[in-house]
């Protein structure tokens, strides 16, 4: 039942929104409903036993509504119930035009991701993959940049793509399996021959990865991320990405081990290249939204080479990792947001010496900085830890490759900080002032998680640890 | 029979009831009633309550599934004219004439579910026809309404001349007009080349019915008709008749299909392809939305001849939901398109702002065209590609058919772009509030199949 309310609030919530008249009540209103996610979503962490719903949906089709949480579930939806209430308390004082359509959509995407997360069922998992897109899609044409709707196009396209690509797989496999059902046992059942397996691999990895996205699928990225408005930003590369991350391990590895032993080493280069690729062109980024997208990009690489070098520890780090990445990047997202609307801004050549003018965002932003280059002691540190530790182990010359990545993240990341807090006012920051209480309020928060789990990971592993078992039990 | 025998009679009354009463808005009442008199009747048929006998010496036969095809295609019509009645009425003068003449196809597309012969789908399909050469070209005064008639005719009569050329050569090989194919002829009367003959009969009836279903490359008139013709009848041509095309184009290759041998796959796979293709490749280009609709049809068109390609239950169901999902839809949008004065894609600018009702309701429908998840047109497109895979079909046909449908997503998405995206003054025509219920109401008819599509399919079995 919990499951099944973690659901519902933001769906129900989301599309009660819509009928609010004033922009304020919906605020306070989607406000106060992904307060109410969270608590749930604590309670059902807190649930020492599975947490499941099913009931009959498509009995003509095999497909039930069966939606289950194991320790990655659970990890994840507390990832999107956290994330939420930051969200909305970061974007407190920012105006939008029609704004109950804004928090409507934005819960309704919750609910969707909610439902990736939750689905045992592949029809209904495929569902809420689509449901998770389209707010998104109408998020970010109608409130974000000037190039909005070519760039949100664009992604848009790129992922209903992979969506349909997807959906035939599932297809092929559904009538492959013994009881005609598309219930995840059934579908694990499948055992296909290595033929068949590398072809429906393609089909599932390509969905995933423009999702995540991974090097070569990932050119919509920077743009829709720059485009959108900053609140669906931090949905899409504080949780929208883990879809495809989790994707994978949920489902694709599961399905097809054969193809995952044999497409291995090609995932872990396309990864890596990804990596060092998108750092060195974060190095060179002025826009500092841009530079945290390619940033972004950076770290899910590293999370999808470390997936497939089969080894258990660095799968707990990608555990790990998908909360703690999640919680990092949006603490710089809000960091960014407020820079651009108090100075209308985003370019490091406009800024500078604001350590003089708000020090405690200084401070903050240090914090967050120090988290994306996974310093120790910051929860990043731990996960990219296990991760290396399991390219190491896979292949030492990889994994030397994908250590350039950290150095040049040292790179970009203190350049960031450095143009930005240090060095002379400029016309723009000479009239800046410190963090409005309810952004602080948010980025106190995220920084004492990051450094709680810096110290203290032992429970993330801890939550996660029967689905990293369960994965290496059905290999 | 009782919907042949009630859509001919409400025919004659609806062309008699303009004698009686000169306003238009009369007339459409009466039309309204007429097609639920005319549901009834189908209905009381399908129940098996009563229906009226008639001994057809076989030429018709009624079973579930075409009486249930019948419900839905006329439910539509209903659904068309409640929405788009008013713009029937703007056509011209004789509105009588016109829904007489939706009457009388009406007619066609029964016996094109229930016919048991080629003669009765030769005679299905003209009675469906010729009443739509003479729709196509209501608007006397209209250039582009003459001409679109007038090509429609040609190559309608072409058409049908190439069928009657087929059904020969089929008559000639078997003896008979059956279905089955099986020769009746007594093994002393030996033709020469019987199985040849039989063979390219069959391929002629193949090309006329990919004309008539729009499919590629036999599609080149239907975007000048679709064009050219009235947009309310462009909305009723592009859905219930073509619908009923596809019925028929199914029925009669169920037991012919094998008789081509493997050769028969092939064919209709580059159809297939060469519809989706022409269809989506082409609708992108288009700068007026009418015309990227006569586009997509023909695109939606390959996708509903996969049902031909893999001939199983799934296949069967799947027909219906996408001729229940399809219609609903195109009849949807095109009600909301003729509330627009001006058809371009900039015509739509700014619809959202305007009028939040219809930028609403159409984005559903267009959403169910792209076949997107939670609509009906997902499940549609879901259907056909399912049917494909279980009939053990090549994956790669499944997988240029979804790419496809990506490219559609680009077109339909243009639409919802100008309407939500882009600022403008569209230039409406009055709308009236039981319009706005009745596109909500629809939009909210095709959200529901797209949760549970059984509510469309168990009505198949009970």
């Amino acid at each position: 039942m919990i499951a099944l309310l973690l659901l519902l609030i933001p769906l129900a919530t989301g599309l009660i929104c819509f009928g609010l008249k004033q922009g304020n009540a919906a605020k306070h209103f989607s406000l106060l409903a992904s307060v109410a996610t969270l608590a749930l979503a604590l309670v059902a962490v807190y649930t020492p036993t599975a947490i499941g719903y099913d009931t009959a949906w498509l009995s003509d089709l095999g497909s039930r509504f069966t939606l289950k949480m194991d320790g990655m579930g659970k990890m994840l939806c507390l990832l999107t119930a956290v994330v939420y209430p930051l969200i909305f308390t970061a974007v407190y004082r920012n105006e939008y035009k029609n704004a109950s359509a804004f928090f409507g959509l934005m819960l309704l995407t919750q609910a969707g991701l909610m439902g990736v997360f939750l689905a045992t069922d592949a029809l209904l998992f495929y569902f809420f993959w689509e449901l998770a897109l389209i707010p998104v899609y109408f998020l970010c044409s109608l409130w974000g940049g000037e190039k909005r709707i070519a760039v949100t196009f664009k992604f848009f396209i790129y992922t209903f793509i992979g969506s349909l690509l997807m959906l035939v797989g599932l297809l092929y496999m559904y009538f492959q399996t013994a009881d005609h059902s598309f219930s995840i046992n059934s579908l694990y059942a499948v055992k296909l021959d290595a033929a068949h397996q590398s072809l429906l691999f393609w089909l599932f990895f390509v969905a995933f990865a423009i999702k995540m996205p991974i090097f070569p699928f990932h050119t919509w990225q920077p743009d829709a991320y720059e485009q959108s408005p900053t609140a669906t930003t931090m949905v899409m590369s504080g949780v929208m990405v883990k879809m495809g991350i989790f994707a994978v391990i949920r489902w694709l590895i599961p399905m097809f081990p054969l193809a995952t032993v044999q497409f291995s080493n090609t995932v872990i280069i396309l990864s890596v290249i990804g990596m060092v690729y998108a750092s060195f062109i974060a190095i060179r980024q002025d826009d500092i939204k841009r530079l945290i997208a390619y940033s972004s990009i950076a770290h899910i690489g590293l999370m999808s080479a470390a997936i497939f070098t089969n080894n258990s520890s660095a799968l707990n780090g990608v555990m790990i990792q998908m909360f703690n990445h999640g919680i990092n990047v949006i603490g710089l997202w809000i960091l960014a947001d407020m820079i651009e609307q108090q100075l209308g801004t985003r370019k490091l050549s406009e800024l500078g010496g604001l350590a003089q003018k708000a020090p405690a965002m200084a401070i903050l932003l240090v914090v967050m900085a120090l988290a994306n280059i996974a310093l120790p002691l910051t929860n990043a540190f731990v996960g990219e830890f296990l991760m290396f530790n399991g390219l190491f182990r896979y292949n030492i010359w990889i994994a030397a490759v994908a250590g350039i990545s950290i150095i040049l993240a040292a790179v970009y990341t203190l350049n960031m900080v450095q143009k930005i807090i240090y060095g002379n006012l400029s016309v723009k920051t000479e009239n800046a002032i410190d963090l409005p209480l309810n952004i602080k309020f948010a980025l106190v928060i995220i920084a004492l998680l990051v450094i709680v789990f810096g110290v203290f990971p032992q429970p993330m592993i801890e939550l996660t640890k029967d689905s990293v078992t369960a994965l290496f039990v059905k290999k | 029979m009782n919907a042949i025998i009630v859509s001919a009679i409400l025919g004659v009354v609806m062309m008699f009831s303009g004698m009686f009463t000169k306003h238009k808005s009369t007339i459409t009442l009466t039309a309204i009633a007429a097609l639920f008199i005319l549901l009834g009747a189908n209905l009381l048929n399908s129940y098996g309550i009563f229906s009226i006998q008639v001994n057809t010496h076989e030429l018709l036969y009624f079973n579930k599934l075409g009486l249930y095809f019948n419900t839905i295609l006329i439910a539509a019509t209903l659904i068309f004219v409640l929405l788009s009645g008013r713009e029937i009425e703007n056509v011209g003068i004789n509105t009588a004439e016109y829904y007489a003449l939706i009457f009388f196809v009406l007619c066609g597309t029964t016996i094109l579910t229930s016919f048991n012969g080629l003669l009765m789908l030769f005679l299905g399909i003209e009675i469906m026809s010729i009443p739509l050469y003479i729709l196509t070209g209501a608007e006397k005064r209209n250039l582009k309404s003459n001409e679109a008639s007038l090509k429609y005719f040609l190559m309608g009569a072409f058409s049908t001349g190439i069928m009657l050329m087929g059904i020969a050569l089929l008559y000639g090989a078997t003896g008979s007009f059956a279905l089955s194919g099986q020769s009746v002829l007594p093994p002393s009367v030996g033709i020469p080349g019987a199985s040849f003959l039989q063979a390219g009969g069959l391929i002629l009836l193949f090309v006329s019915m990919c004309f008539k279903v729009s499919a590629a490359p036999f599609h080149f008139w239907t975007p000048d008709v679709y064009d050219g013709a009235p947009t309310v009848f462009t909305s009723f041509m592009a859905t219930i008749v073509k619908a009923a095309g596809f019925f028929a184009f199914i029925k009669v290759f169920d037991a012919n299909a094998a008789l081509l041998g493997p050769s028969w796959k092939i064919l209709l796979s580059i159809v297939i392809i060469a519809t989706l293709f022409v269809g989506n490749i082409t609708a992108v280009f288009q700068r007026s939305i009418k015309r990227m609709l006569a586009y997509s049809s023909i695109a939606q068109a390959g996708f509903m001849l996969f049902a031909l390609y893999s001939y199983n239950d799934m296949a069967y169901q799947g027909i219906l939901l996408y001729t229940v999902a399809y219609c609903l839809a195109t009849i949807g949008f095109f009600a909301v398109l003729m509330k627009v004065k001006d058809y371009t894609f900039d015509g739509l600018n700014g619809l959202a702002a305007a009028s939040p009702v219809l930028a609403f309701a159409a984005t559903v429908f267009l959403l169910s065209l792209a076949g997107i998840p939670l609509t009906a047109g997902f499940f549609a497109k879901y259907y056909m590609l399912a049917s494909v895979v279980k009939a053990g079909g090549a994956l790669w046909i499944v997988i240029a058919a979804v790419l496809f449908a990506a490219v559609s997503v680009y077109y339909y998405f243009k639409v919802i772009q100008s309407m939500y995206f882009k600022e403008g003054q569209p230039e409406l025509n009055e709308i009236s509030t039981g319009f706005k219920v009745g596109v909500l109401l629809l939009a909210a008819g095709i959200i529901t199949i797209g949760v549970l599509p059984s509510i469309v399919l168990n009505w198949l079995y009970f």
